[in-house]
């Protein structure tokens, strides 16, 4: 019945193996960026190109999000011309880079991580911190 | 079937639809609760979850009420005078400025200052097992730090026992609100709310439109007892006439000097690129000769670094005030933080072997 991995059925049937933090990395400063070290528990899971290709896409969306360009300084000076109120009913050039990173999230997920039993979690889920890479136990197969 | 923590999950039970069509309706009687009512931290939300408050909101209705006394008084008292013997632009800017200046106010008091959330329990056993325990008696461990290069600088990470987690650089844990805060600047009495990465700008709009103003009904309030006391030749008579313009001028003179002095100060701040915080800690001068090789955050360039704090682009409130909490995780979220308690025994070392 269940021959197709998708990640209703991992999260029903898989218990949770372990949960693998990547953290971020300072050495530019405050922006957001991870570490691209690749853990070694997910060395028999999943291929370390793949794994680097993710994360350093992440954080150039979260780079593009953070940019000092000429968008986020129109935006600063609109916002502050309108006492900030336009926030109301505009959305932040952020938040829609956060709404892209988390498409990407799903994407990668559905098509390179569910299928090898890894899951992982937006990383505004955990306010920023940490990507948190889950490890499911392979049990489909039982079934 | 209760789910006070988390089992494992039998794969026959979901496979009954039956008894999953029970618990929603058990679940309805339990109102969903929203985030921000199982929030950690000591603070106080309005508007189901959309506008946040420290708790000790110290004398922020001292500060609105004070603005809008005076402002008061100026509209009533002084501006009718002036219309008629100067121009009508002067009740106009008044009033703008006015309103610039309690948007600010209310847009720093509400804003979530960069919150970050507390550690999920994974993550602090995470942290944990990468920390070296070496195995000390005392009761609490001693402060941990994490040595970075940030920018070919070395930065020091504190570990926030309170968060369970290493705080990102420029992340300060606040006391009175106890939550790790961005960027952290201070926690103002006045404003009623810490000011860091999220609120910085508007609180910084908010001193410097509030000098505007101050300074606007002072030299206002000038003109009025000196045109008066021209008109009735004698300032005594003048003043006597007009009780409440008085009163708007000492309380305009004694908040100008601070406002001002605080605007030149946060002046000062946004052009090098510090917060109060490393500012009064000393944490970029003092040890080096020269500033601009301390501070591994500025840009070098007074331009930059302005537009970098004050024009940068909004980063989004990183604690999930108004989202769901899942039914299960309500309870076990009191639970998890009882159990985060014995790791911090000597029985430690057993636990994590």
């Amino acid at each position: 019945m269940a021959e197709t991995h998708s990640l209703q059925d991992m999260r029903q049937q898989a218990a949770v193996a372990a949960k693998v933090f990547i953290q971020r990395d300072y050495s530019n400063g405050t922006m957001c960026q991870f570490q691209t070290k690749f853990p070694s528990e997910l060395e028999t899971k999943i291929d370390k190109q793949q794994f680097e290709e993710t994360i350093r896409t992440l954080n150039n969306l979260y780079a593009e999000a953070e940019k000092l360009g000429s968008q986020s300084f129109i935006e600063g000076c609109l916002a502050c011309l309108t006492a900030y109120t336009v926030f109301l009913c505009m959305e932040t050039h952020y938040e829609k880079v956060l709404k892209k990173i988390a498409k990407y999230i799903q994407e990668q997920n559905d098509k390179i991580y569910a299928p090898r039993g890894l899951l992982l979690t937006d990383p505004i889920e955990r306010g920023l911190r940490v990507i948190e890479i889950t490890i499911y136990e392979d049990r489909s197969f039982s079934r | 079937m209760k789910n006070c923590e988390y089992q494992q999950i039998d794969p026959r039970a979901l496979s009954v639809s039956p008894l999953s069509a029970q618990n929603p309706a058990e679940k309805k009687v339990q109102r969903p609760r929203r985030k921000w009512e199982a929030f950690p931290g000591k603070n106080r939300f309005f508007c189901d979850g959309r506008l946040i408050l420290a708790r000790q909101n110290g004398v922020l209705p001292l500060t609105l009420g004070l603005i809008v006394v005076t402002s008061g008084l100026f509209f009533a008292f002084d501006c009718p005078f002036l219309v008629e013997h100067l121009t009508v632009c002067i009740p106009v800017i008044g009033g703008v400025l006015f309103l610039f200046v309690v948007a600010s106010l209310l847009r720093t008091s509400f804003t979530d200052p960069g919150i970050l959330p507390r550690a999920t329990a994974d993550e602090a056993a995470d942290i944990e097992r990468q920390i070296d325990t070496s195995g000390s008696s005392t009761y609490r461990p001693p402060p941990r730090t994490k040595e970075i290069l940030i920018n070919q600088q070395v930065v020091k990470l504190k570990y926030c026992f309170t968060c369970k987690m290493f705080r990102p650089p420029r992340t300060s844990h606040c006391s009175l609100c106890d939550n790790c805060v961005e960027r952290f600047d201070h926690h103002c009495p006045w404003v009623g709310n810490c000011v860091g990465k999220r609120n910085y700008r508007y609180f910084y709009s908010f001193i410097i439109s509030l000098s505007f103003l101050t300074s606007f009904i002072f030299a206002c309030v000038i003109t009025h007892i000196t045109l008066r006391s021209q008109a009735k030749k004698g300032i005594v008579q003048a003043v006597q006439s007009s009780l409440c313009t008085v009163v708007e001028l000492v309380i305009c003179f004694f908040s100008i000097w601070s406002i001002l002095g605080l605007s030149g100060f946060h002046t000062y701040l946004v052009a090098s690129n510090l917060t109060t915080n490393e500012d009064i800690k000393g944490s970029w001068s003092g040890k080096r000769g020269a500033e601009e090789s301390g501070n591994p955050y500025t840009y070098s360039n007074i331009i930059t670094n302005c537009c970098a704090t004050l024009c940068g682009p909004m980063p989004p409130s990183l604690i999930d005030r108004r989202g769901f909490l899942p039914p299960d995780e309500a309870i076990p979220a009191a639970a998890a933080s009882e159990m985060e308690l014995p790791p911090f025994t000597p029985k430690s070392d057993a636990n994590m072997v």
